[in-house]
C-alpha cells in the first residue's frame, strides 16, 4: 500500500457541464502533493469525490485503501479536510468550532492545537461571524492540523492568508513532513507555495490531468533558457548558425557577442559543446519555474505536450 | 442621492428572491377580511343577530385581547374587529422581510459583494423597505377591492386594508432599525419581534378595562393602545366607530412614525461599518465544553433558540385558547347557525370539544411551519457549506440528518402537547373538570401530529430527492392553511379539501377519533421520510 490516493478516469458532469473528464491522480503515502489547475478546472470537485461527498459518474477513487464513496465515513476518521470556502456556524466561537470539527473526526491533540493557535495568531474566543475569510480558514486549518489523522486534504488553504501567515503555513506543513510523514494533498493556485512544499504535482485543466510527476522530472521535460556571452574572438554568427542547426534549440537570438536561446533537455549537451568550442565568457542558465510549466499548461489545450513551443 | 444608487436593481433582486412568498402573503392576508365577511354574514344574517353577538363578544376579555375592542355591530365593524390580528400578521411579515433582505444578506456576506459594485450604501435598506411597503400596499389593495365587491362600504374597505398596511409599514421600519443594531440576523429578528410583542401586549392592556358595550368609552389605560402601533392603527375604526366617523388622521400619525423610524435606520446605517452591528458581539469561550462533541450537540446548539421560542409561544397560545374556551358556549348562545357551524367544523361532541378540535387543527398547521423549518435547516446547512465540514468528518449522512430531524419530530410534538395541556388545564380549571378537559385537549392536540409529520416528511423527501424544490414544502403548508381556514367557508369539492392532511385529523376530541386516517397519514409520512433519507444517501452533497 504505497498510494494514499488513487483516482482513475474520474468523470463528473453537472447537467451540461463536464467538470471532470477522465481525471487521474495518484498521491503516494507520506508525500506533499501539489494539485494545480486554473479556476473551474475541477480541483474542488475532485476533492469532493475523494471525500465521498459526490459520486463520480465513471472512474474509480480509492483513498487510504478504501473506496471513496462506499467507505466514506470510516475513511473520514483517518483524514482531515479543509474546504476551499470555509463557512462556520456564526454563533460558535472559533475555539468551539475547532474542537467540534476535531472531535467529530475522532479527537485532536490539545498541545498541537494551542501551539497552532499561537502560531497562526488566532483568537479562539471570537464568534465565527466576526472572523475574516483568512481567520475562518485558520480555524479549519487548526482543526485539521491538530487532528490525529494520516491524510490532509487541503483545498486552496492559503487563499485568504496574508504573506506572514502563508509562511507560517509552509513551515507547519514542512514540520508535519519531518515529524510524522503525513500525506498532504494540497490544491493551490500559488505556485511558489507548491514549489516550496511539493515534490510531486498534478496539473489539471478542463477536468483532465495534463501533467503529473515530480517537479524535477517536469523540468527535464521543458526547456532551459540559456544566455551566453561569447569571448571577443569567437565568431558569434557561426556559433549561432551552428546552434540553430540543432534540433531542440528554440527562440535563438544573437546580439553582439551575446546569444540567448531555449533548449530542450535532450539537446543540452550538444548545445553546450558548441558554446564551449566557441569560447564562453559568461553563462546564465535558468531552469523553468513552475510558473512557466503552469502557464504552458494553461495556455494550450490539455493535449499539447509540455515541451511544445509557446 | 448617490447613496441610493442601485436601489432599483436590488429591489428587482429582492422581488425575484421573494417571488413565491410575496404573492402568497398578498393574496392570503388580503382575502382574510372577505372570508370573515362571508362567514359573519352567514352566521349572523340579521342585524339583531349581530347586535346580540356584538354585545356578548364585547364582554369577552379574551376576544378583546386577541382582536381589540369592538366598536359597533354592523357587518363591517365585525369584520374589522375580527380582522384585528391582521395588523400583527402584516407587522410580523414586514419585519421579517426587511431583515431578510438587509441584515441576513450582510451576515451571509452577499451584501459585501454587492456593496463593492456601483451600489449606494443605503440601496440595500431602501430596496428592502420598498419591497415591504409595496407588499403591504398590495395587500391593502386586495382587501379593499374584494371587500367592496362583497358589498361593504368602499371607504371603510379601503380603511381596513390600510389598517393592516400601516402596521406593516411601521414594523417594516422597526425591522430596518433592528437590522442596524446587531451583527446577527437572528438577534435582529428577536429585537423586532420583541417590539411587536410588546406593542401587542400594550394594546391588550390598553383595550381591557374599558366599557363593555360596543363602542363605549375606553378605560384609564387606553393611552397604552394609542402608544402601541397595533392599537394605533385599530383606532381608525374603518366602518365608522364610536364617534360616528372613521379617523383618517391616524394613518397620518402611523406614516409619520414609519418615516421617523426609517430616518433613524438610515442614519444608523450611514454611521456603521458593513457587517458590524451597533451592539457589539460578545466573546465566546476559547474552547468547547467537553460535552460538545457530536452532531447531536451541534444540532442542539443550532435549534435550541427557535425551539424554545416555539414552545413558549405555544404555551401562551394554550393559555389564550384555554381561557377563551369557556366563553364559547356563551357566544354561541342560542344562535342556531353558529351552533351548526361549530358542529360541522368539529363533529357532534359538544361545542367546547368542537372548538378545541378547531383550535388544535389551526395550531397543528402553525406548528407544521416549525417542523418544515427544522427540516429545511438541513438544506441551509448544505447550501452554506457547513454541512460539508461535518460530513467530511466521521459523521455519516444519516446521522447528520437525524441530528436535525429529531427537532423536526420532537419539537412539534412537545409544542402541541404542551399547548393541549395548557389549554385543557386553563379551561378545565375554569369549568371545574380539569381531568376531562385536559385529556380531551391533549387528545385533540395529539391527533394533529400525523398531519404535521406528513408535511415535515414531504420537506424531507424534497430535500433528499429534489433539493432545489424545497420551497414546495412551504407551498404545501400554504395550501393546507388556505383549505383549512378559508376552504371550510367556500364549499369546495370534497376531494380537494381531502388533499390536506389536516382535513383527516379535524375530528372531535371526545373519543371518536377515526384511527384509520391517522394510521394512513403516519404510513405516508414514514414513506416520504424514508424516500428522502434514501435520496440523501445517494445524491451529491452539496447539490447546487
Ligand atoms: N455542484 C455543482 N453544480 C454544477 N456545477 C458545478 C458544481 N460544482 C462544480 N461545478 C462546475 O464544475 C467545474 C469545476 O468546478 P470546481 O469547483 O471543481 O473547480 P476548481 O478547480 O475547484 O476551481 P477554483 O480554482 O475556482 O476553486 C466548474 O465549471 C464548476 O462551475
Ligand atoms: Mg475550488
Amino acid at each position: 500500500m504505497s498510494d494514499a490516493i488513487r483516482a482513475d478516469g474520474l468523470v463528473k458532469t453537472f447537467g451540461a457541464t463536464r467538470a471532470l473528464d477522465g481525471l487521474d491522480l495518484t498521491v503516494r503515502v507520506g508525500e506533499v502533493h501539489g494539485f494545480l489547475g486554473p479556476n473551474g478546472a475541477g480541483k474542488s470537485t475532485t476533492l469532493r469525490i475523494l471525500l465521498g461527498l459526490m459520486r463520480a459518474d465513471a472512474g474509480r477513487a480509492t483513498v487510504l485503501g478504501g473506496e471513496a464513496w462506499r467507505d466514506a465515513t470510516a475513511l473520514h476518521r483517518r483524514l482531515a479536510y479543509v474546504p476551499g470556502d470555509v463557512t462556520l456556524w456564526p454563533n460558535l466561537s472559533g475555539g468551539e468550532a475547532i474542537d467540534l470539527l476535531g472531535r467529530l473526526r475522532g479527537g485532536l491533540d490539545p498541545r498541537r492545537r494551542a501551539e497552532l493557535l499561537d502560531r497562526f495568531d488566532l483568537d479562539p474566543r471570537r464568534k465565527a461571524r466576526s472572523y475574516s475569510k483568512g481567520n475562518r480558514q485558520k480555524v479549519a486549518l487548526v482543526a485539521a492540523l491538530a487532528s490525529n489523522v494520516e491524510l490532509l486534504m487541503l483545498d486552496e488553504p492559503t487563499s485568504g492568508l496574508d504573506p506572514l501567515m502563508e509562511e507560517q503555513f509552509r513551515e507547519v506543513i514542512r514540520e508535519e513532513q519531518r515529524r510524522d510523514g503525513r500525506t498532504v494533498l494540497l490544491s493551490s493556485h500559488i505556485l511558489a507555495e507548491v514549489e516550496a512544499l511539493c515534490a510531486r504535482v498534478t496539473i489539471i485543466r478542463g477536468g483532465r490531468t495534463v501533467e503529473a510527476g515530480s517537479l524535477d522530472e517536469m523540468r527535464h521535460l521543458t526547456r532551459t533558457s540559456v544566455t551566453a556571452d561569447l569571448t571577443a574572438t569567437a565568431d558569434t554568427a557561426a556559433t549561432a548558425a551552428g546552434l540553430a542547426g540543432l534540433s531542440g534549440v528554440h527562440a535563438l537570438s544573437a546580439d553582439g557577442d551575446r546569444i540567448t536561446f531555449e533548449v530542450d533537455a535532450g539537446a543540452l549537451t550538444p548545445a553546450l559543446a558548441r558554446l564551449a568550442a566557441a569560447g564562453v565568457r559568461g553563462l546564465v542558465s535558468r531552469p523553468p519555474t513552475l510558473e512557466e510549466l503552469f502557464l504552458g499548461r494553461y495556455d494550450r489545450g490539455g493535449d499539447a505536450p509540455a515541451w511544445a513551443p509557446r | 442621492m448617490t447613496s441610493l444608487r442601485g436601489t432599483g436593481a436590488l429591489t428587482r433582486l429582492a422581488l425575484r428572491r421573494d417571488r413565491v412568498l410575496l404573492p402568497i402573503w398578498i393574496y392570503t392576508v388580503g382575502i382574510i377580511p372577505v372570508s370573515l365577511a362571508v362567514s359573519f354574514a352567514h352566521l349572523y344574517p340579521t342585524a339583531a343577530d349581530r347586535t346580540g353577538f356584538a354585545a356578548t363578544s364585547a364582554r369577552n376579555g379574551t376576544f378583546t385581547a386577541l382582536y381589540g375592542r369592538l366598536s359597533g355591530s354592523s357587518l363591517g365593524e365585525l369584520v374589522a374587529w375580527r380582522g384585528g390580528f391582521l395588523p400583527i400578521v402584516s407587522g410580523l411579515l414586514s419585519l421579517l422581510v426587511v431583515i431578510r433582505h438587509t441584515r441576513a444578506e450582510e451576515e451571509a456576506g452577499r451584501r459585501e459583494l454587492i456593496g463593492s459594485t456601483a451600489v449606494g450604501r443605503q440601496a440595500g435598506l431602501a430596496a428592502a423597505l420598498v419591497v415591504a411597503f409595496g407588499a403591504n400596499l398590495g395587500t391593502a389593495l386586495v382587501t379593499a377591492v374584494v371587500l367592496s365587491l362583497r358589498g361593504l362600504p368602499v371607504a371603510g374597505s379601503v380603511a381596513v386594508g390600510l389598517e393592516g398596511a400601516a402596521a406593516g409599514w411601521i414594523f417594516a421600519a422597526v425591522g430596518a432599525v433592528a437590522a442596524q443594531l446587531t451583527a446577527a440576523a437572528g438577534a435582529a429578528r428577536g429585537i423586532a419581534v420583541g417590539v411587536l410583542a410588546a406593542s401587542w401586549a400594550a394594546r391588550i392592556v390598553g383595550d381591557r378595562g374599558g366599557s363593555v358595550t360596543p363602542g363605549g368609552p375606553g378605560g384609564a389605560l387606553e393611552w397604552l393602545s394609542w402608544v402601541s402601533p397595533i392599537g394605533l392603527v385599530q383606532r381608525v375604526h374603518p366602518y365608522a366607530g364610536p364617534s360616528g366617523a372613521r379617523v383618517w388622521w391616524v394613518f397620518g400619525v402611523a406614516a409619520g412614525v414609519a418615516v421617523a423610524l426609517v430616518a433613524v435606520a438610515a442614519a444608523l446605517s450611514a454611521r456603521r461599518d458593513l457587517g458590524a452591528g451597533l451592539l457589539g458581539d460578545r466573546l465566546g469561550p476559547p474552547a468547547a465544553s467537553s460535552a460538545f462533541r457530536s452532531p447531536w450537540a451541534l444540532a442542539w446548539r443550532l435549534h435550541r433558540g427557535l425551539l424554545a421560542a416555539w414552545v413558549v409561544g405555544f404555551a401562551l397560545l394554550g393559555l389564550v385558547f384555554g381561557s377563551v374556551a369557556n366563553g364559547v358556549t356563551d357566544l354561541v348562545g342560542d344562535n342556531p347557525g353558529l351552533r351548526e357551524t361549530f358542529a360541522r367544523l368539529g363533529g357532534r361532541q359538544g361545542l367546547v370539544d368542537a372548538y378545541l378540535a378547531t383550535v388544535m387543527s389551526l395550531l397543528g398547521m402553525i406548528v407544521a411551519g416549525y417542523a418544515i423549518q427544522a427540516v429545511l435547516r438541513l438544506r441551509a446547512e448544505e447550501v452554506s457549506g457547513r454541512a460539508e465540514a461535518v460530513l467530511a468528518s466521521a459523521v455519516g449522512r444519516s446521522r447528520w440528518a437525524a441530528s436535525h430531524l429529531v427537532f423536526a419530530a420532537l419539537g412539534p410534538t412537545v409544542a402541541m402537547l404542551l399547548a393541549g395541556t395548557v389549554t385543557g388545564l386553563v379551561h378545565g380549571a375554569a369549568a371545574g373538570r380539569v381531568g376531562r378537559e385536559t385529556t380531551h385537549a391533549v387528545g385533540a392536540a395529539a391527533v394533529e401530529l400525523p398531519a404535521v409529520a406528513v408535511l415535515a416528511a414531504l420537506a424531507l423527501a424534497l430535500f433528499g430527492l429534489a433539493p432545489r424544490l424545497w420551497p414546495v414544502s412551504w407551498g404545501a403548508l400554504a395550501g393546507c392553511l388556505l383549505l383549512g381556514v378559508v376552504g371550510s367557508g367556500l364549499n369546495l369539492s370534497h376531494w380537494l379539501v381531502d388533499v390536506s392532511p389536516f382535513t383527516h385529523t379535524t375530528r372531535p376530541p371526545g373519543g371518536s377519533v377515526a384511527a384509520t386516517p391517522l394510521v394512513v397519514l403516519g404510513l405516508l409520512a414514514a414513506t416520504l421520510a424514508a424516500a428522502g433519507l434514501v435520496g440523501l444517501r445517494r445524491r451529491d452533497l452539496p447539490t447546487a
